[in-house]
């Protein structure tokens, strides 16, 4: 139980962090590729958050009656890992955007097959 | 101003991204790119003769001291890479404006030179920070310009390609990110001086060791480290002139050179070469690399797809030296990341100017029929810097085979050697599949004649210069880089 009880944090960031990695292989929808790489760097931000976070701490204030202090340091790491997830997840949006424009498709097979059917009139 | 270098090198072209934004005009961001490129070289040689004079530079960011604020360290191994970079950069710049003109559509060419601008920021700043996640954001910085860069591209399949790079791109960031969180949970820190002191004193190793492996796999697929390439080819083929020549002299190195950090400087090197087979997996990898790699390029009929498969084997030559880990192939090894940019960005950027020429997005070997009688400057370039590949003597590419091929002997592995050789014949057959076009084949009727426009032929010739000039001359290539590789059999102290 403790394995389970006491590192749950842990468990959750593995299963969210396969998950991702699991969706970002298996599926061929380009948009749905894109979800899985978010799901992927979620896990990141928890990797990081909850071992920061104390029970019962509170901000690092020095102030009388207060002992414990959680560390702020990793929220200020995955605020900006957010920003460069939200980054990343909105450029592949805008690309994924212009495939479809440009293909008619955001399904990676249809789009292979139209390039490869493009290298073949090309020879 | 001059305590300040260190700082500067990475800002300039940080804030001229957002000025090329704001101005959109693609004149004034062509002068801003040329100014940032030019600036950030005379500053990294700057800082590469204050290193070798009197020893590593540190800089705190914002005056907080390190560890706790964030560190900017100059070392002879950072030096190097700064140099590298910026050295590829100032040919790239004055190639630029005819290139993009050609290629990329009118209203958004400033976006490119703004996204060229984060690039180098980028780059320099992996190069220059002695934080690791500091290093995590210049990373993403410079990756998710490239991945714009390559969607630039004249192409529809430039989409694909850049999409397919941000997927395993991200992937790589991803794992590097987790292996430094793991790391920061045993140490506490993110200094990477200080996390190398930290780490002997940690009591579980199991966590280090996830952290070692998530970094390595990051940080290869970043690389291109066989077989996480397969991002390489199609970016670099369906990528703008300009962009492929960058992005293969330069971005693939700065990954090694984070890789040489971690695996020198933060983990302990006896340890991760004594007790792991961290040596056998990289010699096999490169060769692997060396030998499968040069195979598909011998096949390949697009021209820059054969060049972009040749960047994967030469990237084995640069991992094979970590691999074998000893003074002459580190050497061998940091000086393939000067020498083998040079080589690379020569090739792409006259590459550039024959798809210029031709008026056609691909070069196909039958593009390439009759150069020498067509463009002869460039197919004599061609020629320079394909040697360079296979690694002719007088060229750089020898120069890094050389020390490898003493680091291997020094162990007394001599099939490494037969493979290295073995390598260099496959690289002689795809040299000579381009060599015969240029110069046995006869000219299509229809094909135009003359040279790229002149500031593309002079970058690109400049450069071809470079590859022979450190064949030859070598106290700053390979003199460098044995300081470098000497400073990391040393633990980076």
């Amino acid at each position: 139980m403790s394995v389970v009880g006491a590192n749950y944090s842990y468990w959750i960031t593995i299963v969210l962090m396969v998950g991702g990695m699991y969706i970002l292989i298996a599926r061929g929808n380009l948009l749905k590729k894109l979800l899985g790489l978010a799901v992927l760097q979620s896990s990141v931000y928890l990797l990081y958050i909850a071992p920061g976070k104390l029970i019962g701490g509170t901000a690092p204030i020095i102030a009388e009656g207060y002992a414990v202090y959680s560390n702020p340091l990793p929220h200020v790491l995955i605020l900006t890992a957010i920003v460069v997830g939200v980054a990343t997840l909105a450029l592949g949006l805008a690309i994924v955007v212009r495939i479809r424009e440009a293909y008619g498709s955001i399904e990676e097979e249809e789009i292979l097959a139209r390039d490869r059917a493009d290298d073949d009139e090309a020879r | 101003m001059l305590e300040h270098l260190a700082a500067l090198i990475v800002v300039v072209p940080l804030v001229a991204a957002p000025l090329i934004v704001l101005v959109r005009s693609r004149r004034f961001a062509w002068i801003a790119t040329t100014a940032a490129s030019y600036l950030s070289l005379l500053f990294s040689v700057q800082l590469f003769w204050r290193v070798a004079t009197l020893g590593p530079v540190s800089y705190a960011i914002g005056s907080w001291a390190p560890p706790w604020g964030i560190e900017y360290r100059v070392d002879a191994l950072s030096s190097f890479v700064l140099v590298a970079v910026s050295l590829t950069a100032s040919f790239v710049a004055p190639y630029a404006q005819r290139s993009i003109a050609r290629e990329v559509a009118r209203d958004r060419q400033y976006l490119m030179y703004a996204m060229y601008c984060l690039c180098l920021s980028g780059l320099l700043g992996i190069a220059i920070t002695g934080d690791a996640f500091n290093l995590f954001v210049f990373l993403e910085i410079s990756s998710l310009a490239s991945y714009v860069l390559v969607a630039l591209g004249p192409r529809r399949q430039s989409l694909m390609a850049a999409y397919q790079y941000m997927l395993m791109g991200t992937v790589g960031a991803t794992f590097y990110v987790i292996g430094v969180g793991l790391l920061y949970l045993m140490t506490g820190t993110l200094n990477l001086a200080d996390m190398a002191q930290r780490l002997p004193g940690v009591p579980d190793v199991r966590p280090v060791l996830v952290a070692l492996a998530f970094i390595t796999v990051g940080i290869g697929l970043k690389l291109a480290l066989f077989p996480l390439h397969q991002w390489l080819p199609n970016a670099y083929a369906y990528a703008p002139s300009m962009a492929t020549a960058f992005l293969a002299a330069t971005a693939t190195k700065v990954s090694v050179y984070v890789l040489l950090r971690f695996y020198f400087g933060v983990f302990d090197p006896a340890r991760l070469f004594e007790h792991l087979p961290t040596r056998e997996v990289f010699v096999a990898l490169s060769l692997a690399a060396m030998v499968a790699a040069s195979l598909v390029a011998v096949f390949e009929q697009d021209v820059k797809r054969l060049f972009a498969y040749s960047s994967v084997a030469q990237i084995g030559y640069i991992t094979l030296g970590i691999g074998v880990d000893n003074q002459a192939s580190l050497t061998g090894s940091i000086v393939h990341l000067l020498n083998h940019g040079v080589t690379k960005g020569a090739i792409f950027l006259l590459l550039g100017g024959v798809a210029l020429r031709a008026g056609a997005a691909a070069v196909r070997l039958e593009t390439l029929a009759g150069l020498g009688r067509r463009m002869p400057l460039t197919a004599l370039g061609l020629a320079l810097a394909g040697l360079s590949l296979v690694g002719v003597p007088g060229t750089a590419g020898f120069i890094t085979k050389w020390y490898l091929v003493v680091g291997a002997l020094e162990r007394g592995w001599w099939w490494v050697v037969a493979a290295i050789l073995a390598s260099s014949l496959i690289a002689l057959a795809y040299v000579w599949r381009v060599l015969e076009a240029a110069y046995l084949r006869p000219p299509a009727a229809s094909a135009a004649r003359g040279e790229a426009p002149a500031p593309m032929l002079a970058a690109g010739m400049a450069m071809t210069a470079l590859c022979v000039y450190f064949g030859f001359e070598t106290s700053f290539s390979a003199g460098g880089a044995a300081d470098a590789a000497a400073l990391l059999l040393r633990g980076l102290r």
